[in-house]
């Protein structure tokens, strides 16, 4: 990972101050089951003791953060992840350990804190940036740039209530983004929205690291810690359970999800020695994964972009021109497109025990969103098509798209309504 | 994702990764010292502090004036109205005919009681009305209750130019010594509300009783605080003394003293004694001193709490 061993006696310039130093961090909320609200209950019950419930939500988190780095936090809903987010920002105070942040830190955990309906553009602007941390001063001045940024300059002295929803989240970000922090804590919440938003967010935190700022990003989406994340860490629980190449944190995290290998009250479809697989096993099929066009495999699909499908064969026993297929399908088991060597009429060629081969599809996602399943299958050629491996449902992704199409799959079309000649009629 | 890629070799993995992590930051925090500290009270950069409650004020007092067509008439005429009322009652059935200028003595004391209610009910349930602020960004918690304050302070210095009005119509003038005078008792009287508002806050969190309980207790000082009946009328001089103990009776006095008509009793007079007048003053450091405390106490946990 490229980071050099540092001991306490050797001078400080040697590697550069790291950006983030969370040293054993441990949280733990006391909730009241039943919760004294007002001094009569006080008063009338001076001797119970409420209940408390302790929840430990962080043991014992340690991690360093470089200067420059894209640092991912991940987890699972209630594993701790916001409760780090925000001893770090200081809005909850550390009960162990410490957290060292280098230069000014910025929050995006919500946007437009601060932000009052009843008042025009110029003043919000300046009561978040004072929020946020600049003198009012600074927050004038940057007026201009918060304006140009959001593309709002119609509306500059209409009251927010009056804006839409849109306008809001555009003028809250480009005062965030006009924060000149070195750390920027983002909460995935910013990435909701519609998907241009969210592509022009990163591109600004891509920006933000390419100018040497570090940027932590807490988030559930795999794809953007495969994207953007340097390293990664995965919090259960409380605890650190990965840390590192978000590749394997990423994996880490979808075993946490789906239990595979040591969960034992997995789902059917999540344990795969139960999934159905049937043929005489001259080839086993070993790995499917779809990839992006870098290459990087990926578990969510983005509607009309290009995708590879690909799998992997391993062969036991000598078998001559094999025929490779992929069956998608959706949850309810809709077939929505196969393929297949066979039909593109290509020539497999013949393979000894022990090689191996890789099958590729590659196209522009035309699912509608949700969930899709790929199962792939190795035949013998010939008559019958009998079965060497087939995989049923080896691998899902999910596609996600801002258009339902209002069937199983998206087709590129164009769309037109015009007025005809009228006809007249005699 | 098949399951042998799974298996020990990658817990072998992690755990190495994150002992690596966590001894790299065992190293880094020994040599950094001590961490951040988490929500606090102030906060460290002071002019920060300022800053916000400046600008949350400011435009917390443009939405009042701006919010309705008359805005700020409506501001004046809460506090006008109550003094039309009172000043028919206390001038057409009960007479204080021996209290010099009593319309701008009952003025002064309104204004005067309305900046305490400001502070003190606006202060109350400040924190938790600002819960998503507190909830969602590090910033100076006492800016909270203080803005409030500040937000009081721009109404009560509008209400006092009409006093200012009133009094110069009534036939008084202005003194020389209202330079030195009148500082230090605004001083007090902030002190006094902020003082209140900032406790209020903090314990209001815990126990959502303390709004009614505190209307109950602002009704009471409205009676005991020398606005509506003054010292003068009061029979006993054992009592008037008592009453002049509570900080903001005596510094509704003292300022009537020095503002309206110094032939007015002061404090120390209506003691008649120079080091009594300490009382008044330790209750007022004690209700500071208090409020901080407890505010300062809550303030790392207010958004555990909220």
């Amino acid at each position: 990972m490229g980071m050099l061993p540092h001991l306490p006696w050797m001078p400080e310039v040697k590697s550069p101050r790291p950006a983030v130093v969370v040293d054993g961090l441990a949280k733990t909320f006391t909730l009241p089951t039943e919760q004294v609200h007002t001094l009569k209950e006080r008063a009338l019950h001076p001797f119970r003791r409420s209940s408390m419930e302790r929840l430990e939500a962080l043991r014992g988190v340690s991690f360093v953060v470089e200067p420059g780095e894209f640092f991912g936090i991940v987890g699972r809903n209630g594993s701790g992840k916001s409760t780090l987010l925000k001893c770090l920002a200081g809005i909850y105070r550390a009960d162990q350990g410490s957290i060292h942040v280098n230069g000014r830190l910025s929050t995006f955990i919500e946007l437009g804190v601060g932000f009052n309906p009843d008042l025009a553009a110029r003043d919000n602007v300046t009561i978040n940036g004072v929020m946020m941390g600049l003198t009012p001063r600074e927050a004038r001045d940057r007026f201009d740039a918060v304006i140009e940024f959001s593309e709002l300059e119609e509306f500059v002295d209409m009251k927010l209530k009056n804006y839409s929803s849109g306008m809001q989240v555009r003028l809250a970000f480009s005062v965030a983004i006009q924060v000149d922090a070195d750390v920027l804590l983002i909460d995935e919440v910013l990435a909701v929205g519609d998907a241009a938003f969210a592509q022009k967010c990163f591109d600004v935190f891509y920006r933000m690291r390419d100018a040497g700022r570090t940027v932590l990003l807490v988030t559930h989406d795999m794809g953007a810690v495969k994207r953007f994340c340097n390293r990664a860490l995965l919090l259960e629980r409380g605890e650190v359970v990965d840390f590192g190449d978000p590749d394997h944190v990423a994996r880490s995290y979808l075993e946490l999800n789906f239990g595979y290998g040591h969960a034992p009250d997995a789902g059917p479809q999540d344990d795969e020695d139960t999934r159905e697989r049937s043929g005489d096993q001259a080839a086993q099929l070993v790995d499917a994964w779809f990839e992006d066009e870098d290459g990087q495999r990926v578990e969510t699909l983005v509607q009309t972009r290009a995708v590879r499908f690909r799998a992997r064969a391993e062969f036991a026993r000598a078998v001559d021109h094999p025929v490779m297929s992929v069956l998608f399908e959706d949850a309810d088991r809709h077939a929505l497109f196969a393929t297949s060597t066979e039909w593109k009429e290509l020539e497999t060629g013949s393979f000894a025990p022990g090689e191996t081969a890789t099958f590729e599809a590659a196209f522009d996602v035309p699912f509608a969103p949700g969930r899709v399943y790929a199962t792939p299958v190795i035949t013998h050629r010939g008559a019958g098509m009998k079965v060497i491996d087939r995989r049923d449902r080896l691998v899902s992704v999910v596609v996600t798209g801002t258009h339902h199409s209002g069937g199983l799959v998206m087709v590129p079309h164009d769309v037109s309504f015009q007025r005809s000649g009228r006809e007249v009629s005699a | 994702m098949s399951t042998a890629t799974l298996a020990p070799p990658d817990d072998e993995r992690k755990r190495a990764a994150i002992e690596e992590a966590r001894v790299r930051a065992r190293e880094a925090s020994a040599l950094l010292g001590p961490g951040i500290a988490g929500p606090t009270a102030i906060g460290v950069p002071a002019r920060r502090f300022l800053a916000l409650i400046w600008t949350i004020s400011v435009s917390e007092f443009k939405l009042r004036f701006y919010g309705s067509a008359l805005g700020y008439f409506w501001q004046l005429m809460r506090p006008l109205l109550l003094f039309g009322v009172l000043y028919l009652f206390f001038t057409q059935f009960v007479r204080f005919s021996n209290v010099h200028l009593y319309p701008v003595v009952l003025l002064q004391g309104i204004i005067l009681f309305t900046f305490v209610t400001e502070c003190t009910q606006g202060g109350v349930s400040s924190l938790v009305d600002k819960e998503t602020l507190v909830r969602k960004i590090q910033f100076p918690r006492l800016a909270v209750p203080m803005s409030i304050v500040l937000t009081a302070l721009f109404n009560l210095t509008l209400n006092y130019v009409i006093v200012i009005l009133f009094l110069v119509i009534q036939g008084g003038r202005p003194h020389w010594t209202w330079l030195y005078e009148f500082p230090p008792l605004m001083f007090a009287l902030i002190a006094f509300s902020s003082g209140a508002a900032v406790l209020l806050s903090a314990l209001y969190v815990r126990f959502r009783d303390v709004r009614p309980i505190w209307e109950v207790i602002l009704q009471m000082l409205y009676f005991v605080s020398l606005i509506l009946i003054p010292v003068e009328s009061v029979p006993s001089h054992t009592l008037r003394q008592i009453l002049v103990m509570n900080p903001f009776a005596a510094i509704v006095q003292q300022l009537r003293h020095a503002v309206i008509d110094p032939g007015a009793p002061s404090v120390t007079d209506v003691l008649s004694s120079d080091w009594l007048v300490l009382v008044p003053i330790a209750i007022l450091v004690a209700i500071v001193v208090v409020g901080y405390v407890t505010f300062d106490r809550m303030a790392p946990k207010v958004a555990e709490e909220l």
